[in-house]
């Protein structure tokens, strides 16, 4: 079967990020960029899938800006077989990507696809199921388990409580957890080979995919400051302010 | 303004997240319906009705709708929507998991985990892992709208006296079923809705140490979670992950226990009340965060602390 696979680009998850002084955004100048962790494990689990010879061919796609090639190649460096740059200078809500992504996937006809949970920049866990109720597929959302049995699929999913399984019918989508798979790194003779991988760039305008979007964002603040605490000495002076200056015990 | 409020429920019982979720709706204002999708739901919408300032309560009572599968249930919001300003969900993992689908099938953007309500059409929400907070304003006919349930405080479960009515849309995708689940079973209370909170992380070795949490949990009448280290190295369940991509909390009173506090950490837990961090690293991030720091070795402070409390 044929997996897309999408990843993102986004600011690296060891950054501490600044907040900009006019609060128009957070200040991403200079700052290491990387694949969305939730990604790397998306397109980790799709080379297991061709590894196991379930999956035939993986195409990476990424929605934004030209600079996401360098994510494109870091997937192909893991074992993608060819990518797709949606490219975009504007920065574009779950939605917008998400119907990028629909037209991807009614060009590119694949049996998964595969995604990351959420992205740790917008945090808005949205685009696989977006892309889900675009497609009309079912979904397999924050899976760390995945199995294909014959035409049907076998999601473990994370949930509330615990696990719960579901079984999709194919064509599906699924958005990865943090322990679906540790993912591997890139070697150096793969990282090379890759940069002679093919990697097309569309516009959302060629997809006919509009980007207008009913969310726009007014200012970007800094969280209120927690003050900084005291250390304490011993567990019994702990357990004593815990009692008569916290109050909470 | 009427706004839909999508209720959270498991094992035949009303889940407590619905009280925030409600509690933001009449922070927004205006009428507020509560809708109960799954099978054999009649008491789930019983509790529902009397739940303070729910004006009416609709009940989708289909096996289809068991299981909470999103590719049944969002159809049935989506058709439901066109009479409401509002649709909420709490954002618990079925929430997260069929929101966006409604919204995406309704052709608007969908605003996830706010943590305040401006305006009607305007709100708060972290970005960046807690890092910085976004104020959003949607121009969506339906504004589609997942909340963080730490962010309102719940209103009171009893004190209405809804209309219940029931909703014979019946969807059946058929594209997905249930095959089976397996739920941590725990007396603790449950994490997201606890007072306190004993969490361990990487330091306490491996998963046998968190008897001394748990027994300081049950002291204190704690629930207990756990760093995504912890969990990655199998000492517990991942439902017990704190953390950004794990369960929000903001108890008044969050114990971390051999945690170093890395900002995915910190995104889970960082606006509870009071902070106390217990770790024999004295330049563990977790101290600049909290308010009462003890530079020790967690297995002389823990049972120490429980013998204290």
């Amino acid at each position: 079967m044929k997996v897309l696979v999408a990843v993102k680009r986004v600011v690296d998850y060891n950054v501490k990020v600044r907040v900009k002084a006019d609060n128009s955004g957070v200040d991403l100048a200079n700052v290491k960029m990387s694949m969305n962790p939730f990604c790397e494990i998306a397109v980790e689990e799709a080379v297991r899938l061709k590894e196991k010879g379930v999956a035939t061919e993986i195409v990476a796609v990424a929605v934004g800006p030209t600079a996401a090639q360098e994510q494109l190649r870091t997937a192909l460096a893991l074992g993608a077989d060819r990518a797709i740059l949606v490219e975009t200078g504007e920065e574009l809500n779950s939605l917008a990507v998400a119907k990028a992504l629909k037209a991807i996937v009614d060009k590119e006809q694949p049996q998964l696809v595969i995604l990351g949970k959420q992205a740790i920049d917008s945090d808005n866990n949205q685009t696989g199921q977006m892309l889900a109720a675009l497609t009309g597929y079912a979904q397999g959302t924050f899976a760390s388990k995945v199995e294909v049995a014959g035409d049907k699929l076998n999601v473990t999913r994370e949930i509330d409580g615990g696990l719960q399984t579901v079984a999709l019918a194919l064509p599906a989508i699924v958005t990865t957890d943090l322990r679906l798979n540790e993912p591997r790194y890139a070697s150096l003779p793969n990282i090379m080979k890759a940069k002679k991988k093919p990697l097309e760039t569309v516009t959302p305008d060629a997809l006919g995919v509009s980007t207008a979007s009913t969310t726009k964002t007014i200012k970007v603040e800094a969280p209120a400051a927690r003050s900084a605490g005291v250390k304490v000495k011993s567990v019994a002076e702990l357990v004593e302010k815990l009692k008569n200056e916290a109050k909470v015990i | 303004m009427t706004i839909l409020v999508v209720a959270e429920h498991e094992n035949a019982a009303l889940a407590p997240a619905t009280l925030n979720t409600v509690a933001a709706a009449a922070k927004i204002g205006g009428d507020v319906h509560v809708l109960v999708a799954g099978q054999n739901v009649a008491g789930i919408a019983e509790a529902a009705a009397k739940i303070a300032g729910v004006a009416k309560v609709l009940v989708a009572d289909n096996a289809a709708y068991a299981h909470a599968l999103p590719e049944n249930v969002a159809p049935l919001i989506q058709e439901l929507a066109s009479g409401y300003t509002h649709v909420l969900a709490p954002a618990t993992t079925n929430g997260k998991n069929i929101l966006p689908r409604v919204a995406a099938l309704l052709d608007v953007d969908q605003i996830s985990e706010i943590i305040a309500v401006e305006s009607a059409d305007t709100f708060k929400r972290p970005i960046y892992a807690g890092n910085a907070i976004a104020t959003v304003q949607s121009s969506a006919a339906v504004k589609v709208i997942t909340v963080r349930t730490t962010g309102f405080d719940a209103v009171a479960a009893e004190g209405g006296s809804a209309a219940v009515e029931s909703v014979a849309a019946a969807h059946d995708a058929g594209k997905s079923s249930f095959v089976g689940e397996e739920l941590a079973k725990s007396d603790r209370p449950e994490l997201t809705a606890a007072k306190i909170v004993v969490s361990g992380g990487r330091g306490m070795g491996n998963g046998d140490n968190f008897k001394h949490l748990y027994t300081l949990a049950d002291k204190l009448g704690a629930a207990v979670g756990a760093s995504r280290a912890a969990v990655d190295a199998g000492f517990v369940p991942n439902d017990m992950q704190v953390g950004q991509t794990g369960k929000i909390v903001a108890p008044q009173l969050y114990i971390a226990v051999g945690i170093s506090g890395a900002i995915q950490h910190l995104a889970g837990m960082k606006d509870s009340k009071v902070i106390v961090a217990i770790n024999k690293d004295e330049e563990a991030p977790i101290f600049q965060v909290a308010d009462y720091g003890l530079v020790a070795d967690l297995f002389e402070a823990v049972p120490e602390l429980e013998k204290l409390v």
